[in-house]
């Protein structure tokens, strides 16, 4: 085999642009598929397993509510590691990554903030209170879109990636605060019910719909990660080739 | 005050649509900008890279 092949062999094989471009041909209709049907199943699951005693109906909007807040800090987590790649190991598509994973944990953050306070109006009696999560997931979202305006107002990536990956780096203490609020502060939120030392406390009624709306969700950002990712490699191509035919035009004027 | 079947309703229908316009933006900067490379291709422009690559395989 040639040096030149596509193959990706090894970890490192994928810091290739060309490379990353052929996988995410070949995996994309797979975990579009893939999130689909865990989508179907997990909607299915939603609106057929039984309502709270206390509740009522509303528990089915936790199904929608707590995965987007998952994935809000996991996207987030996802931007931390590309960053720390971008710092450290100048790995090429760390930038990429992060730049492409802003907007799509902006959505999942807007989502857990509009449907908590959906949540909140019918089982609490308010939109919003500024408990600590709440106010905590609220600067998260703020960051997000700080660094979506911050990697649009830069026109060089190679310029704007360490900056943006230093605000990262420094944003990323706001997780383990958001993770460990209601245990730290009195919040009107309730503390974790799934992800604790001693096992969920949740009923297998609400749990099992709740795990395959998670992995739903999860594959879903995968999905469209890899997608914005593709994307942004091709709009760093276009940039390139335009200033690469502007030289060339230069010189033959 | 809404019923909960309301606030069920309504958290669903926000989360659907906002997935769906997500998704739908990825598709269509992916759509937008393969275009403008096939434009870039089109009036002669090409990756030097894809030049060398080509060049090695003649």
């Amino acid at each position: 085999m040639s040096e030149n092949s596509l193959a990706i062999r090894k970890f490192s094989d994928l810091a290739n642009p060309t490379r990353f471009l052929a996988l995410a041909d070949r995996m994309l209709p797979w975990l579009a598929a893939l999130t689909a049907l865990f989508f179907v199943v997990g909607l299915w699951l939603s609106f057929t397993t039984e309502g709270d005693y206390q509740q009522g109906e509303t528990v089915r909007i936790m199904y929608v509510h707590v995965p987007a807040a998952w994935l809000s800090m996991m996207c987030y987590s996802v931007m931390a590691l590309a960053a720390l790649g971008t710092l450290v190991w100048r790995h090429p598509l760390a930038d990429v990554s992060s730049r492409a994973a802003a907007p799509i944990g902006a959505c999942f953050t807007f989502l857990a903030l509009v449907t908590g306070s959906l949540w909140g109006k019918p089982m609490w009696g308010a939109w919003w209170v500024w408990d600590a999560r709440l106010t905590s997931v609220f600067v998260l979202f703020l960051m997000y879109l700080g660094l979506m305006a911050l990697n649009r107002a830069m026109d060089d990536p190679a310029r704007s990636s360490r900056v943006s990956a230093v605000l990262v780096l420094v944003g990323f203490v706001n997780i383990p605060i958001i993770k460990f609020s209601v245990e730290w502060w009195n919040t009107l939120h309730q503390p974790a019910s799934v992800l604790r030392l001693d096992g969920p406390t949740i009923d297998p009624e609400f749990l099992r719909p709740l795990v395959v709306m998670a992995i739903a969700f999860t594959l879903l950002f995968f999905t469209l990660h890899i997608a914005a990712m593709r994307n942004e490699i091709w709009r760093r191509r276009v940039t390139s080739l335009r200033r690469q035919a502007a030289r060339s035009a230069g010189r033959e004027a | 005050m809404m019923s909960h079947a309301a606030y069920v309703f309504a958290s669903y229908g926000i989360a659907i649509l906002t997935v769906v316009s997500l998704c739908l933006w990825v598709i269509a900067d992916g759509r937008a900008r393969q275009r403008e490379l096939r434009e870039l291709e089109a009036s002669g422009v090409r990756r030097r890279s894809a030049e060398v690559s080509s060049g090695e395989t003649r």
